[in-house]
Parts: structure tokens; C-alpha cells; sequence
């Protein structure tokens, strides 16, 4: 299950948004972000905000059982703020008058669209971990990142993004790993449930210390082996894979140019509510 | 007398969720005092599996494995008893180590068992003398020493624990000759000592019908074959389908039958084959 | 046939208290387009010897060159790895990337070739070890000999001349040690590619037209499969075991019986005993 978390992002599927190029889909999730948040504040604004992100849902070809799974978790949280907000915002006509609770129009407008505004984001941002793999989210960073090669920092973004590849190679290494450690110890008669604090914490040293050492050992070979595959710090490195913009990705970008034309417009054009 | 028996086990791993996997389908088998018990199958045909429900690390999800005719999940909350009965050695067991010394290392088991210092030490070097680990190398740090070494510390680490049935799980994986025999000749040397049971799981079948009494076959989860060394790989074709192989031996005994010599292919050791040949030859062996 | 790799009276040891010499003094040559193996058991100092070849150990003394470059010459670097390339042990250790086709292109990647020569080589790599089809697969999911495989693809992207190989199949099942074997035979075969095999599992020396033993960093034996085969007595001293085909061959010769020597693969056995018992049949 520990897998799921770390892995089960990316959503294989033959869609538009899927071969849109990663760097674009990245910036473009950073601009909606910006755009749901500080440019949506009356129901036009929010209505289209709620189509636009719909339609992007749609065209991800991504079931959507599997955004809905995605809210299951957060729920609980945004139901709990928004009954807070609710009873807490004393300003606007009183809707609902009963016993100590008082509910007013600004209460219920606050409540709907701070939790509108949380699953926008959510589902949105969803649609980029869906849609785009860890690595070629690690590579378009890197790229977006590049002209900081020009502050003399281009040796750091290549460090990192290359620390990105590796981890996202190694992580599902290491969590098979550590359950393969722990039920050795445990079949060695180690108690690992059981216990106050300190006896737990005491269990873990002969899990933490064979999986020190394996890692380790691992980062050694892999240095090695990286050497053996001409490896050199990213000196001359060239990637396979390019990224080049292709009309679909200047048409969508098109698109949620006008999207952000017309959303802006009904911002300074209708009153707000929150 | 029947030491421990597997009725009827099952067991699903993310039940209830899409990634649903049957590993270990209706499994039954029964293990005899003494005896030395083989699993032979592929990767991910379920012994792994198998092996973690003998230990009590995984629970059945249906089925029960019985220890001298008890449940091993009666009480569950007494299942890490059952490990101090039920040994396994884990493969590449090495990556287990973590103790400041060796001896140290090989005390872990005896003393979690509820042991004092002197009665795990002395288990401990009970336990190192049968893996062949050799005295000065007790209080040296489990991470100075060579792959084999290692790989004998940590399972005297398990044999400290004394338990009456020890599972093996590969224990040869990547030894190099010197190594296999040293290790195969201590699992010997244990169950002599302790009057256990040995129940292995290697790819090895040169080393399977060397030393096994009865093997079982796993294939998909499920219990395909189980019979005595004989009986097991007499049925070459059976086995070459589901991927597996029978040993050197028996396989050059079946291409001469193949070829239309009357030999009996019942061999499954270089000596048995040998004496075979001779008594085709017209010859008897001169050691026999 | 010209010399691909040549050791100059190399010496070797790691700088620490363990201050022995690996190896002394030690002279070898490899032909190129050879199929030689090493046999020896842990601790022979095989392994040194496989990171001596691509200069990712520099010897202490003496020299290695590859094509007449030395390892230890600094602007030679880059150009003996992509030569001669390395495979290790443990596929985990080795595989770099998280899609398979990505971690095929490391190594031309590193070398800075166009994305479309990048993107050939990949896919050819990936078709001669048999694994074009997973190419979008996470190593994570695979075979331990799948991942030995792509370790092999991600070497041959780099179009090597020569391919190292330390103890390859080790960690895998009858199944994977099949799988690589028969990639790496077949690279030496209808690639022409140099292939050095280290290992212990002697029935891998069999497809070798060359093999050496390695004792504590001595060669005590420089022959064919076939002739080092005759010499059991050899074999078991240099702590190897010998395969049940030739011993068979060899306990029949001891009660009398002419069989040939050196026979290592169950087919050849066959046909040896065949060969005996026919022309004798009681």
C-alpha cells in the first residue's frame, strides 16, 4: 500500500492532456492555481472555474472515480472548515436563525467558496500527477529551471533533477526493502508492536541499521555503474527525449488564455462576495 | 509421525481492493519428524509466500497450519512463540545483520526468546560452532567480514534460536561452490544435532534430490506435485512444463532413452547414474 | 585476430590495512571478438580484475591498455568506458532510471549524441536482448534476469566493443541465468562484441572459446572448455565443481570405460555415452 502512495499517481491514458508537453501543463497548473484563488470571488467567476476545470476532467480521459478517490481523503477536513466558516462569519442577512446558531448569506457564500476553491485546486492538480510521469515531471523542472544556468547555477538544477530520477528509482527499492528487514528481525523474535515509546523506538535500531548499510552499499555501486555508463556530471549530457511545443500545446494555451481573459473580466465587473 | 501439517491454506493479499492476489491457493502438505522437506517452484509461484505463513508472519486467510497438531494461530497473540518453534532463514539472510559483534548478532534470537545473557551466549556459540564461524571472528564487526562469512553468521543467528523446524529459503543464492557446501553440510549438522526438521527451498535440483526426502511443487500458488525424490523427478515432462527442470543426471538418463537405450532413468545422482551406465555397460562398478 | 585488452604486469591492492596484493604482477591479453571466461571462487580477485578492465580501478603498478590506451591516462577516460563496458552483479544497483527505455539512453545520453541516434540505439539494445516490448515498464516490475537484460541494453547503446560482465547471473533463477546467458552468447556470436564472463557457475564457460581460472589472483589455468574440463583434479583445487556430465564421464572412465574427456553440456553427454554404449552393447 506504501506503494500506492509513492507510485500510484500517474494514470496511464491516450488523451489530449496526457500529450500535452509536461513543461507546459506545469506552468499552465501554476496559472489556473493562481487564477481559481485571487480571480474568483462571485458566482460567474466560480461558475466558469467549475466548467473550465470540468472540461478539463473530460478531456483527461482519466476516470472520474479516481479524482473522486482523491477527495475522499481531504472530505472530513473541507466539511469541517466549511461548517466553521459558516458559523463563524456573523456579517450579511441572516438566513437561519436556531437555538446559538446563526447562519448569514457572507457565512454561506465564505463556506462555498472556500471549499469550492479546495477541490478546484485539488482537482486540477490532480490532472498534472494523473496525467504526467514522476520523471517527466522531474525533467520538465529541470528544463523550466535552466536558464538558471545562466546565474552559474546550472550544475545544481542537473544535480537535483538527476537526485529526482534516482530517488523516484530507488524509492519502491527501498520500501520492499525495509519490509523485507522487518519481517527477518520479526522472525528472529523482535517485538516491534508492543511497547511504550522508548521500546519502540529501541525495535527500530535493527531495522534502521541493515537498511543504512544496504543503502549505502547501493550508492556505492550505483556511482559505479554510473561511471561505467560514461556518466560525468552531466558534462554533454544530451537528453532522448526532447520536449518541443507542438500546435496542440499552443492551441491549449491559447484556450486558457481566453479562459483567464474572460474570467478576469467578470472578476472586475461583477460585485464580490468574499 | 507428522510434525507439522498445512491444511487446506490460503492466502490473498490486498483483499477487497483491485489489486487482489491469490499467492497461496488451498495448499496442504504435511511435514514428518526428522525428515528434510523440499519446495521447488518459479519465482512468484508462491513459496515465499508459503514460507512467511509457516513462520506466523502472514496470517491464513483461510486453512490452518498445525505444529504438533495445535493451531499456530490459537492464540494469536503468543505467534512470535511460534517462531522460536518454527525458524526461518530468510534469503540473502546477510542484510539482516545490524549488532556491533558477531556474537552479538547471533544472540538477538535467544535473547528475544526471553533467554539471559549466559544462556543466549551459550546458545550463540552453540549455533556459530555448527555454521562453522570461526571463534576470532566473534567479536569482530558483522560488517568486516567476507560474503560467506556473513551469510553463516546470519544463520546461525536463526539456529540459536533452537527451533525444531528450520526453513530455508535459498540459502545458497550466490555462494560461490565452497560456500554451498559449507552451508549445505551445516543444515546437515543441525538437524542431526537437534533432531529437527529441515524444510528448503532451492532452485538448485542437483542439491534438492541430493538431500530431500519428499519435495513438494508449486506452481501458481497451488500444491501441483509432492512425492518422494523419486517419484518427483520421474516426471520430467510434468515439471518441464510448468518451467522447471529435473538434475543433470536424469536428464542425460532420459536423451539416451530418448535415443532407444534401455536404461532406466529412476537416477538423480551422479553415482546412482553412474552405476546405471555400468550395468548397461556389462560392467560392475568397481567401488560398489 | 588483434588485442583488445592487454594487462602489463599489474599489480593491485586496495589501500587500507587489508595491504596484500590482489594481484601481482599479472599479464593477460584479450582478443578481440573472443568469448573468454573467468571462473574463480569469492575472493579470487575476480572482480578487481573486471574493474582493472574498464580503468575504474587504476592499477598500482604496471599498465592496462585498451586498444593501446592506458586506463590510467586521464583524457583516455571516457572513451575506454564507452569501449568497454561493465555489468555488475546486482541489477538493483545498476538500473538508473524508473522507465526502461529512459534508462537504456543514459549512457548515450551521457555521451552527447543526437536525440534521434539516442533514440536508435535504445531501441535497437532493447530489441537484441528481447525486451523492445517492455520498454515503458518500470525495472521495479520486472525479472531480476529482465533487469540483468536491460543492464546489458543500457551497456550496448553505448556500442561497445568489448562487454565485462561480474558474476551476471549470481542472483537470479534458473530462468534468468538462462535469459542472460543466451543474450550475452549471442552478442559474441552475430554481434562480434568481445564478451568477458566472470563467474563461478561452471557450466557457464561452456559457449567460451576461452577460459580462465583465477586462484588468489594467480591464473592457474589458460585453456579451452573442453581441455580445462579434463583436468577435474584442477577445478576442485581452485574450490569449483565440477558439472555431473563430465563427472559421469569422468567415473566411467575409472572403471574402465574410454569415455572422451572435457564433455560439459548434457546434449554432448548424451551423445558421448550413446557413442560408448552403442558400440558395446552388452
Amino acid at each position: 500500500m506504501l506503494n500506492d502512495l509513492t507510485f500510484g499517481q500517474y494514470f496511464p491514458a491516450n488523451s489530449l492532456i496526457h500529450r500535452l508537453d509536461p513543461r507546459l501543463k506545469f506552468v499552465l497548473l501554476v496559472f489556473c492555481l493562481v487564477l481559481f484563488l485571487f480571480f474568483n470571488n462571485n458566482y460567474y467567476t466560480l461558475g466558469l472555474c467549475v466548467v473550465f476545470v470540468f472540461l478539463v476532467l473530460l478531456l483527461s480521459k482519466i476516470p472520474l472515480k479516481m479524482y473522486l478517490k482523491n477527495m475522499k481523503i481531504i472530505l472530513p477536513v473541507l466539511l469541517f472548515t466549511a461548517v466553521l466558516n459558516m458559523l463563524y462569519v456573523k456579517t450579511g442577512r441572516v438566513l437561519l436563525n436556531w437555538w446559538i446558531f446563526e447562519i448569514t448569506s457572507d457565512g454561506l457564500n465564505r463556506a462555498l467558496f472556500f471549499s469550492l476553491r479546495v477541490v478546484l485546486l485539488i482537482l486540477i492538480s490532480a490532472t498534472l500527477t494523473y496525467t504526467v510521469t514522476p520523471n517527466d515531471l522531474s525533467e520538465a523542472l529541470e528544463r523550466l529551471l535552466s536558464p538558471l544556468r545562466f546565474v552559474g547555477l546550472g550544475s545544481a538544477v542537473h544535480v537535483l533533477s538527476m537526485m529526482m530520477t534516482i530517488a523516484l528509482r530507488f524509492i519502491p527499492i527501498l520500501v520492499e526493502e525495509t519490509g523485507k528487514i522487518m519481517n527477518a528481525q520479526k522472525s528472529r523474535g523482535a517485538d516491534l508492536e508492543s511497547g511504550g515509546l522508548t521500546a519502540r523506538i529501541k525495535a527500530l535500531v535493527p531495522i534502521l541499521i541493515p537498511l543504512f548499510v544496504l543503502s549505502i552499499r547501493r550508492s556505492y555501486d550505483l556511482a559505479e555503474a554510473m561511471e561505467c555508463r560514461c556518466y560525468n556530471g552531466g558534462k554533454g549530457r544530451k537528453r532522448m527525449k526532447q520536449m518541443t511545443l507542438h500546435r496542440r500545446d499552443y492551441l491549449s494555451l491559447l484556450a486558457v488564455l481566453l479562459f483567464s481573459a474572460v474570467l478576469i473580466y467578470l472578476f472586475y465587473t461583477s460585485k464580490g462576495l468574499v | 509421525m507428522s510434525i507439522l501439517s498445512v491444511n487446506h491454506v490460503c492466502y490473498t493479499y490486498s483483499p477487497n481492493t483491485p489489486f487482489v492476489t491469490t499467492a497461496v491457493k488451498d495448499v496442504s502438505f504435511s511435514v514428518n519428524k526428522g525428515e528434510i522437506f523440499g519446495i521447488i517452484g518459479h519465482t512468484g509461484s508462491g513459496k515465499s509466500t508459503l514460507l512467511q505463513l509457516l513462520n506466523g508472519l502472514l496470517k491464513p486467510t483461510s486453512g490452518q497450519i498445525l505444529l504438533n497438531g495445535t493451531d499456530i494461530w490459537e492464540k494469536p497473540k503468543e505467534i512470535r512463540k511460534i517462531r522460536s518453534h518454527i525458524g526461518l532463514v530468510f534469503q540473502y539472510p546477510e542484510y539482516q545483520l545490524f549488532e556491533e559483534t558477531v556474537l552479538a548478532d547471533i544472540s538477538f534470537g535467544p535473547k528475544n526468546m526471553g533467554l539471559n545473557e549466559e544462556q543466549a551466549k551459550e546458545a550463540a556459540l552453540r549455533a556459530a560452532e555448527t555454521m562453522g564461524v570461526q571463534e576470532e571472528l566473534l567479536n569482530q564487526s558483522p560488517f568486516d567480514l567476507s560474503g560467506g562469512e556473513k551469510r553463516r553468521v546470519a544463520i546461525a543467528g536463526v539456529m540459536a534460536m533452537e527451533p525444531e523446524i528450520i526453513v530455508f529459503d535459498e540459502p545458497t543464492a550466490g555462494l560461490d561452490p565452497i560456500g554451498r557446501e559449507t552451508v549445505l553440510s551445516a543444515l546437515m549438522q543441525y538437524r542431526a544435532d537437534h533432531n529437527a526438521t529441515v524444510i528448503l527451498v532451492s532452485h538448485s535440483m542437483e542439491d534438492m534430490a541430493l538431500i530431500c526426502d519428499h519435495i513438494m511443487v508449486m506452481n501458481s500458488g497451488e500444491n501441483v506435485m509432492l512425492d518422494t525424490v523419486p517419484g518427483i523427478f520421474r516426471q520430467a515432462e510434468r515439471l518441464s512444463e510448468i518451467g522447471l527442470a529435473v538434475p543433470y543426471v536424469t536428464s542425460v538418463l532420459l536423451g539416451l532413452k530418448k535415443k532407444g537405450l534401455p536404461v532406466s532413468t529412476d537416477c538423480f545422482t551422479v553415482d546412482e547414474a553412474v552405476h546405471e551406465l555400468l550395468r548397461l555397460a556389462g560392467k560392475e562398478a568397481d567401488h560398489a | 585476430m588483434d588485442t583488445i585488452i592487454e594487462l602489463k604486469d599489474v599489480s593491485f591492492d586496495y589501500h587500507d590495512e587489508r595491504a596484500h596484493h590482489i594481484l601481482d604482477h599479472f599479464n593477460l591479453t584479450i582478443q578481440r571478438g573472443s568469448f573468454t571466461v573467468i571462473l574463480g571462487h569469492n575472493g579470487s580477485g575476480k572482480s578487481t580484475l573486471a574493474k582493472l578492465f574498464n580503468g575504474l580501478y587504476k592499477p598500482s603498478a604496471g599498465q592496462v591498455l585498451v586498444d593501446g590506451m592506458a586506463t590510467d591516462d586521464e583524457q583516455y577516460q571516457l572513451e575506454i568506458k564507452r569501449r568497454v563496458g561493465l555489468v555488475f552483479q546486482n541489477p538493483d544497483n545498476q538500473l538508473v532510471s524508473s522507465v526502461v527505455e529512459e534508462d537504456v539512453a543514459f549512457g548515450p545520453e551521457n555521451l552527447g549524441l543526437e536525440p534521434q541516434e539516442t533514440r536508435q540505439r535504445v531501441d535497437e539494445a532493447l530489441k537484441i536482448v528481447g525486451m523492445y516490448e517492455k520498454r515503458f515498464s518500470a525495472p521495479h516490475n520486472l525479472s531480476g534476469g529482465q533487469k540483468q537484460r536491460i543492464a546489458i541494453a543500457g551497456i550496448l547503446a553505448m556500442k561497445p566493443e568489448c562487454i565485462v560482465l561480474d558474476e551476471p547471473t549470481a542472483m537470479l533463477d534458473p530462468v534468468g541465468r538462462r535469459e542472460v546467458l543466451s543474450a550475452i552468447t549471442r552478442l559474441n556470436r552475430e554481434y562480434g562484441i568481445t564478451i568477458l564472463l566472470i563467474t563461478h557457475f561452471m557450466e557457464e564457460a561452456e559457449p567460451a572459446d576461452r577460459v580462465l581460472v583465477l586462484n588468489n589472483g594467480v591464473v592457474t589455468a589458460d585453456a579451452t572448455p573442453s581441455d580445462l574440463f579434463s583436468e577435474i583434479d584442477l577445478l576442485r583445487e581452485a574450490g569449483l565443481t565440477v558439472p555431473q556430465t563430465t563427472l559421469i564421464l569422468d567415473k566411467l572412465r575409472q572403471n574402465g570405460i574410454p569415455a572422451a574427456k572435457g564433455v560439459i553440456s548434457v546434449d554432448a553427454c548424451v551423445d558421448e555415452v550413446y557413442r560408448l554404449l552403442h558400440a558395446n552393447p552388452s
